[in-house]
């Protein structure tokens, strides 16, 4: 089973991109869940989605304890959050940057979500849109294939700019 | 005018206490809704005036529902008959206490939803069932088993918050008269969407006063202005022929309370505020309907 | 058509399914979904309906009531203080006769306030005279909430049905979903004794202590024939659609030495237990209660039993544990686990399983044992 915590904060998308991960990946044949951890459903507040996919179907609701990728939305969530809790040895990082981050001595995958979103003008209520870019991130990673997560946003999202996002996350992504 | 069909709906023998006018609203809105006309009851009077298990007093069907949900209950009902593409009445009849108090908040809904009802608020100024205890409805001054002084607190003007919801027809009736009555519940089921009549409930048990008497006292409450008979279409007020003489020149109120023993020897300054709100009630209607 | 979908988007296309007509419903979290999606269908078109946008819980029961009584198909969806606030109409639904079908997302009551998944909203309505059954999938709520209108609009019936599934946990995780035409599944409504102006009666009207106890019997000899019809619809729904859930689910029971015994997405999660404490040698299985009410007959006699509740009742213990002790003739080792969306794991269900002290209570995180 792949394990995948994605750590956000509210009305950036994290719960969506979950969902996203996990109908990309029941695209791809596989069995996959998505579960967000509500807290108080506001604005700006830390949230934490998992995502989990598999051959067999999945029986597990718990909380995601060792996953397999860790993606953070919002690089200011480092110092408030554990991000690497339980991440396993040899588990990957995405963090939304800019520039090169290292966490823990660690140097982890980054791409600027955040430019590409606005760079596509992909904005909704002042917010840049994160969950559809970082679904092309996360293909190059090699999790879900980049054609069933173009086919998962279709299906979710009618705005072709969208697409185009993850396709550049994808092409973006600095390993 | 077509004259009040013979055809009785109700029975003559109803579980009622002598002299209740309840029984003999019943017979009247019956006759005006005919048989294709279902009652939605909460919790009332009316739960022990139909009638006890196997029998009932009322041909039409009678659905019995918990105290806070007679509105509620007609909301589903009405919209599952006109799904089904039936026209059928759905009058909920309903005591003070289960529409101005328990049951406000459902009647509120309903209206604000335009459900397809009629809503006839029973009131006999307290919770009649139980044996007489006060209700937001009991007048000032009445006595009650839970006002053994006499109630301190107004009547609340329920006739105000159904208006706020600005249902196409309201009306005030009384049973002791019942060709108004009768005509007022054959107008309100004219239109579509919700209706309320609010139906003054003398009760002989209740308001003490001899059984023989119920008549009398309805009218001598319309004559001194204590009830007013009126009706509102579409937000306009109308006062109906029996309360136009009354509101100019009512009689004295004291020829109402006297005749029941529920106002015997309350404070004098119970009287004069109730007299003050009567007056008030009077002036508004005058003023509403232009004949101040 | 194969989706995926949340446990409450699973809910809302079965009832588009089922097609009712009258749906009365407020919101709640964590069952929001489940009513804004219906709002979606009837506003679309898709779902001919009326929607009726309550102003309470009391009177969305309340209106299902009347709608039902018209003889017309019903639903509604709640959880938690919303349930609560229903109760006495609960009572009323099952004991006017009133097949109505409810989603109930189970969350904690409070106080103090918490959203997320516990049991005691729906077992503290266990004894209003309603069906409940808890589901474990996504594709469970779905498949159990079509079953539940033909359940509950059986003749031999004619009881209402809760449909209970995990606040959060199941409620808002996405999973695989296999959507079905279910065809001539559920007959049309036929409601015995609905409303019918050319053949009136009075309805629950007063019922004196010479009658009123026959009404009751009436309603426990319908939910002991409810298992008959249970069974019934499970077989046909497995020979239509090809999917079989039962009273209860078994997973590696046969050989089972010890049994874990849990509702909803903890028995679920205590599969994965299971298979790794059948590796460490312990014969273990999963026995999920699905059918609530009725109960179903189990017999565990001789084998060794953890029963887990997210759920209490306080001065007495686990309500599933004590059902069992009462009727299976179990003496399990009784864990609180879960209130509240208390983290329960697989590894923390193996735990339960290795630590077994039967005939004890353990509330799960409290240091000292009760």
């Amino acid at each position: 089973m792949f394990e995948i915590r994605i750590h956000s904060r509210g009305g950036q998308g994290g719960v969506t991109a979950a969902r996203l991960i996990a109908l990309a990946a029941f695209r791809d044949g596989k069995h996959a869940t998505a579960t967000p951890f509500y807290g108080a459903e506001r604005r700006g507040a830390p949230i934490i989605a998992f995502a989990r996919i598999d051959e067999d179907p999945i029986r597990i609701y718990s909380q995601v304890q060792n996953p397999d990728l860790v993606v953070v939305l919002d690089r200011t969530l480092v110092p408030v959050v554990k991000v690497l809790k339980g991440l396993k040895p040899h588990g990957a990082v995405l963090v939304n940057s800019g520039h090169a981050v290292t966490l823990d001595h660690q140097r982890v995958h980054h791409v600027d979500l955040t430019g590409i979103a606005l760079a596509e003008d992909l904005v909704i209520a002042g917010e840049p849109v994160l969950d559809t870019p970082v679904l092309g991130a996360i293909a190059r990673l090699g999790v879900i294939s980049l054609e069933s997560a173009t086919k998962a946003i279709a299906e979710m999202f009618q705005d072709p700019r969208n697409v185009t996002a993850a396709e550049r996350a994808y092409r973006e992504l600095v390993l | 005018m077509a004259p009040i069909p013979k055809e009785e709906h109700i029975l003559a023998t109803t579980s009622a206490c002598p002299g209740c006018s309840s029984s003999l609203s019943l017979r009247y809105i019956l006759k005006a809704s005919g048989p294709d006309t279902v009652l939605v009851i909460p919790a009332s009077c009316t739960s022990v005036i139909q009638g006890m298990y196997p029998h009932t007093a009322v041909q039409v069907p009678v659905y019995n529902i918990a105290f806070a949900a007679a509105a509620s209950c007609a909301s589903g009902m009405s919209a599952a008959l006109r799904r089904a593409g039936r026209g059928t009445r759905v009058i909920v009849y309903a005591g003070d206490g289960g529409t101005v108090d328990i049951g406000l908040q459902a009647l509120s809904g309903a209206l604000e939803r335009e459900t397809d009802f009629l809503y006839i608020c029973f009131d006999n100024e307290a919770y009649g069932n139980t044996g007489m205890q006060r209700s937001g409805s009991t007048p000032l001054g009445a006595l009650t088993t839970t006002t053994p002084a006499g109630k301190v607190h107004p009547k609340k003007e329920i006739d105000r918050i159904v208006e706020a919801h600005h249902p196409p027809y309201q009306a005030t009736a009384v049973s002791a008269f019942p060709v108004d009555l009768y005509r007022k519940v054959e107008k309100a089921l004219t239109f579509r969407g919700p209706s309320f009549i609010h139906l003054l409930g003398p009760c002989p048990t209740g308001w003490r006063f001899p059984h023989g008497k119920t008549i009398e006292v309805g009218r001598m409450a319309v004559k001194t202005g204590a009830w007013i008979l009126w009706e509102r279409v579409h937000g306009v007020l109308a006062v109906s022929a029996p309360s136009k003489g009354p509101l100019k020149n009512p009689v004295p109120l004291q020829d109402y309370l006297g005749m029941q023993g529920r106002f015997r020897g309350i404070p004098p300054s119970l009287v004069e505020r109730l007299q003050g709100e009567i007056d008030l009630r009077r002036a508004e209607v005058l003023r509403e309907a232009g004949e101040a | 058509m194969k989706i995926i979908a949340t446990g409450n988007y699973a809910v809302a296309e079965a009832v588009k399914q089922a097609a009712p007509w009258v749906i009365a419903a407020y919101p709640i979290t964590p069952q929001t979904e489940i009513v804004e999606r219906i709002a979606q269908f009837v506003t679309r078109g898709e779902l001919a309906c009326d929607y009726i946008p309550v102003e309470s819980e009391h009177s969305a029961m309340a209106a299902c009531i009347g709608a039902s009584a018209a003889g017309v198909r019903t639903f509604t969806a709640t959880s938690s203080q919303g349930l609560l606030y229903m109760h006495e109409l609960l009572h009323w639904a099952a004991g006017a006769r009133l097949p109505v079908v409810m989603a109930n997302v189970n969350r904690a009551v409070g106080p103090p306030w918490n959203v997320w998944a516990d049991h005691t909203d729906a077992l503290s309505q266990r004894d209003t005279g309603w069906l409940q059954v808890y589901a474990a999938t996504a594709q469970e709520a779905y498949d159990t909430t079509l079953m539940a209108f033909r359940i509950a609009e059986d003749e031999r019936v004619l009881l209402p049905v809760m449909v209970n599934l995990d606040g959060f946990l199941l409620s808002h995780t996405m999973q695989d979903l296999a959507t079905l035409e279910p065809g001539s599944f559920i007959p049309p409504l036929h409601l015995p004794h609905a409303i019918d102006t050319a053949h009136p009666a009075a309805y629950a009207p007063l019922t004196g202590p010479k009658d009123y106890y026959r009404f009751r019997w009436e309603m426990e000899r319908s939910m002991r024939d409810a298992k008959r019809v249970i069974a019934e619809t499970e077989e046909d729904f497995a020979a239509r659609f090809g999917r079989r859930y039962g009273m209860t689910t078994e997973y590696r029971c046969e050989d089972a030495d010890v049994l874990v015994i849990a509702m909803g997405t903890l028995a679920k999660e205590a599969e994965v237990a299971v298979d790794r404490l059948r590796e460490e040698g312990t014969r273990a299985g999963v026995l999920r209660i699905r059918w609530f009410r009725p109960f179903p007959k189990l017999d565990l006699a001789g084998r060794e039993v953890v029963v887990i509740d997210r759920d209490y009742s306080f001065g007495f213990g686990g309500v599933l544990a004590h059902s069992l002790c009462s009727t299976a003739r179990a003496e399990p080792y009784s864990v609180i686990a879960g209130l509240g969306g208390q983290e329960v794991t697989h590894g923390d269900i193996a735990s339960f399983v290795r630590d077994r002290r039967p005939g004890e209570e353990h509330w799960f995180g409290v240091k000292a044992d009760v």
